[in-house]
């Protein structure tokens, strides 16, 4: 079955004046058809303004569809009664760690989902106690947030969705605001959870390098879907990207300015040992 | 004219339980026209390093001079000083308060005693000069974009007309697209006004496309000043301290070990290119 | 500047005080505080200097720490001596001008003095062994039977928590913006009250906006981790009363009835 499935999906925010009139609308999401398998690792990539953050509120079940539909865990999400068996089905990690966390010990912001749900406390504890070893914070439980870095919060945050055991995770650009570090701290950890405990996980950026591992990438442009593929199939297509106002990694960029200089290299190449062992082979022929 | 700092200490909440060493013992002078990268890691004293610059924070130790003199000597203007050294903070759109754009570019100048006049038209130079258009003048600072708001913000501090402009991450948070436009104009107000950068970044890869001088910082410690492709000759260092080069000077590393004979000293994807080229070229 | 005040003066410690259930700290502080209105003789400040300084040495608190909640009442403190001192009629000691202290006023000053530093000493006790989180826990079951007369317990209880959570990230935030403010030439410290109200317009306006933005990703993320106010919710960390509180609520009873007696039976 499949995890995410929407059909026609279409969003319209409406901005009421003070008399509670529609005053001004504006369309942010059109015709999204997609279908997202259980255990998948997707990545949705688009700038800013291009819808992303509204679909992933969609799979949440924050924002309803306007149009069309979608369906969580095979639930719809038009139905009122099914807003928290959809929830609790898809967590969802959002950009500012700061402003996810709600309680001032990290493992009590863990427990924070799982009570809400009505989970027994001994059950609570052991939950808690996974989750934050399963994002390896399990030494900083005692610890205040404030105190953590922005890579170690947004894995407290992961925790804290963990917790409420999941299929599904959705990250809303869970690294936008941090460094270097905290970004691979942050991404090593939902592959990890996806690879171990099997949690489908869609990833919202717009890093590119972030998504080279994800097994589906679609592209998002002006509330639409306009690429969607492998990451190699993306990635093969610069000049496209750059129509949509993103970057390629910087591989892939050296690759693509290789292969106008003349040079034969496949396209859509991903990692550095790809890019050289494709160089070495060139070389070698060279030398013959 | 420069901005130097002399054997610069800072110890942050000293003698109490929190005590820590934010900056020691850094020397170093910024003239004049420079465009220069800040790399180190959060918390590697960065931020101290750029509010000691501008007399935000008072060193605990050593000397900052602005055109040799020093900054916290009793009768100098620091006021003045803050309108020479530009500070632009991390997300700086968070300081945004005035009804309008203009009229919150107009702070600045304001502040330091313009006439309602005088500080109208230095904002709207700023503002040009920050890539706004006037469209935008009597717009709500909180309704545009992100990256709007931003070019908004650097106005605001562009308006003082400072002759050295420091940035703490101006891109952190933007999508590919802001940022790019930001770091081009950025390096247009280094090109045609001849205003000294001092860029602080995460970046690797931004910084090396754009600076002609790297400072590392880790630990409080200045680790290395130089031009970039003697910076990132020592990747391996950099790597140790979580920092790293940019993606290309691994790939060219790489390469040179599988005998080619590649410049390992290119930084940017069009050196890289050409020096891959010319490697393979040579072959025949 | 800003961030040197703190708020939720917790110190961290491993004693029989911290461990105690904060319903138990909540009661018997109260308990303790209504007892200091209830004597005023030797005896009594005797019994309750025994009380206090047997709390102290069990809370593994260094004294440092108590006498600094003093500072917060210093001037209420020195304000309410000097009215004593000199306002109590009773017979003159010593004239001063046109002021005349007595031995009466003497007396009432030395013991309302004591007796709002206890008042101090007894509560700074409380906060300083016990979290915020703790308290806020505490306070909410001791006023679970208000939910009858509609007072919506568990969101205020929810309130305190999360502010407890964001005071220190405003504060961070409110230093971060006057120093930018200030790099933008802005003077928060010069000019008379007018302009000094004035000139934190350019502080609070981008304090309040950030406030709310982080009052909306909250909300956003609170409901999106299901939470759907205090029905239905389970524990993590349920307040149980332990033997140790029950001996606890023992000696403070037993420190009442020796105030009573001593009331009752000295002068």
């Amino acid at each position: 079955m499949s995890m995410i499935k929407a059909e026609k999906l279409g969003h319209v925010y409406k901005r009421l004046n003070e008399q509670g009139e529609v005053e001004t609308t504006k369309k942010a999401l059109k015709d999204i058809d997609i279908e997202v398998e259980a255990g998948d690792f997707i990545a949705i990539l688009g700038h800013n303004g291009s819808g992303k953050s509204t679909l992933a509120k969609h799979f949440n079940a924050i924002l309803t569809p306007s149009e069309g539909a979608l369906w969580v865990d095979g639930k719809d999400s038009r139905k009122e009664e099914n807003m928290w068996p959809i929830r609790q089905a898809a967590g969802m990690v959002f950009q500012n760690p700061d402003n996810q966390i709600i309680a001032s010990v990290v493992e009590e912001d863990v427990g924070f989902g799982p009570e809400n749900v009505g989970v027994p406390t001994e059950e609570i504890w052991q939950r808690v106690e996974e989750s934050l070893k399963a994002v390896g914070m399990y030494q900083y439980r005692k610890h205040s947030p404030n105190k953590l870095s922005g890579g170690q919060k947004q894995r407290v945050a992961i925790a804290g969705v963990v917790a409420m055991r999941p299929k599904c995770i959705v990250l809303d650009e869970p690294t936008a605001m941090l460094d270097p570090s905290g970004r691979k701290e942050v991404l090593k950890t939902a592959k990890a959870l996806n690879e171990k405990e099997h949690v489908t996980v869609i990833l919202i950026t717009h890093y590119m390098e972030e998504v080279v591992f994800a097994d589906k990438v679609f592209v998002m442009d002006k509330g639409r879907i306009v690429m969607q593929g492998t990451p190699r199939e993306i990635f093969s297509q610069v000049e496209e990207l750059k129509r949509y106002s993103l970057d390629v990694p910087q591989v892939t960029l050296l690759a693509y300015e290789l292969r106008k200089k003349g040079i034969d290299l496949p396209a859509g190449i991903l990692t550095n040992d790809e890019l050289v062992e494709a160089l070495a082979a060139a070389y070698q022929q060279k030398g013959k | 004219m420069s901005l130097k700092l002399e054997q610069v200490s800072y110890i942050y909440g000293e003698k109490t339980a929190y005590e820590m060493q934010a900056l020691k013992n850094i020397n170093l002078e910024i003239h004049k026209g420079e465009f220069i990268g800040v790399i180190g890691h959060t918390g590697s004293g960065k931020s101290t390093l750029m509010q000691m610059m501008n007399g935000l924070e008072k060193p605990t130790a050593g000397t900052v001079r602005f055109d040799g003199q020093d900054i916290w000597e009793e009768n100098f203007d620091r006021k003045m000083l803050r309108s020479k050294v530009g500070l632009v903070f991390q997300y700086p759109e968070h300081q945004l308060f005035e009804v309008d754009v203009l009229s919150d570019v107009c702070f600045g100048p304001k502040n330091l005693g313009c006439t309602g006049e005088e500080a109208e038209a230095r904002a709207k130079k700023a503002l040009a000069m920050a890539g706004v258009e006037e469209s935008y003048f009597k717009a709500s600072p909180f309704e545009l974009s992100g990256g709007q708001k931003r070019r908004v913000a650097i106005a605001g501090v562009l308006a003082m007309e400072p002759e050295y402009l420091i940035l703490d991450e101006p891109t952190a948070g933007l999508d590919p697209k802001g940022r790019n436009e930001i770091l081009a104009q950025i390096a247009k107000l280094h090109r045609e006004n001849g205003i000294s950068v001092l860029l602080v970044s995460h970046s690797m890869e931004d910084v090396a496309n754009y600076v002609e001088r790297i400072l590392v910082l880790n630990h409080g410690e200045l680790l290395y000043d130089d031009v970039p492709k003697k910076v990132f000759a020592h990747y391996r260092e950099l790597g140790k301290i979580g920092l790293g080069a940019p993606n290309v000077t691994y790939i060219l590393h790489n390469l040179k070990e599988r005998g080619f004979a590649v410049d390992t000293a290119a930084v940017t994807v069009e050196e890289a290119a050409e020096t891959i080229c010319k490697a393979l070229k040579d072959r025949i | 500047m800003i961030r040197d005040i703190t708020i939720g003066q917790y110190y961290p410690a491993d004693s029989l005080l911290h461990r105690l259930d904060p319903r138990t700290k909540i009661v018997c502080t109260l308990l303790y505080v209504i007892s200091l209105f209830l004597f005023s003789n030797l005896t009594g400040y005797l019994i309750a200097t025994v009380f206090l300084c047997m709390m102290i040495w069990l809370s593994k608190v260094p004294v440092f720490f108590i006498f600094k909640g003093i500072r917060a009442i210093l001037f209420l403190l020195i304000i309410t001596v000097v009215f004593n001192l000199f306002l109590v009629p009773g017979e003159p000691v010593v004239t001063i001008w046109k002021l005349t202290i007595t031995d009466k006023g003497i007396r009432t000053a030395v013991f309302t003095a004591f007796r709002l530093v206890y008042l101090i000493f007894g509560s700074s006790l409380m906060t300083l062994t016990t979290t915020p989180n703790q308290l806020t826990d505490g306070l909410e079951r001791l006023m679970n039977p208000l939910r009858i007369v509609k007072v919506p317990v568990h969101e205020l209880a929810m309130m305190m928590s999360i502010a407890l959570r964001f005071i220190p990230i405003l504060l961070e935030e409110t230093d971060k913006i006057m120093k930018a403010q200030i790099a933008r030439g802005a003077d928060f410290e010069s000019g008379n009250l007018v302009k000094k109200a004035k000139s934190l317009v350019p502080l609070l306006v981008p304090l309040f906006v950030s406030a709310f933005r982080r009052a909306t990703d909250l909300a956003m993320a609170m409901e999106a981790r299901c939470y759907r106010g205090g029905n239905g919710r389970t524990k993590m960390k349920p307040l149980v009363y332990q033997p140790r509180d029950y001996i606890a609520y023992g000696v403070t009873i037993l420190y009442i009835v020796a105030i009573a007696v001593a009331v009752r039976f000295t002068k």
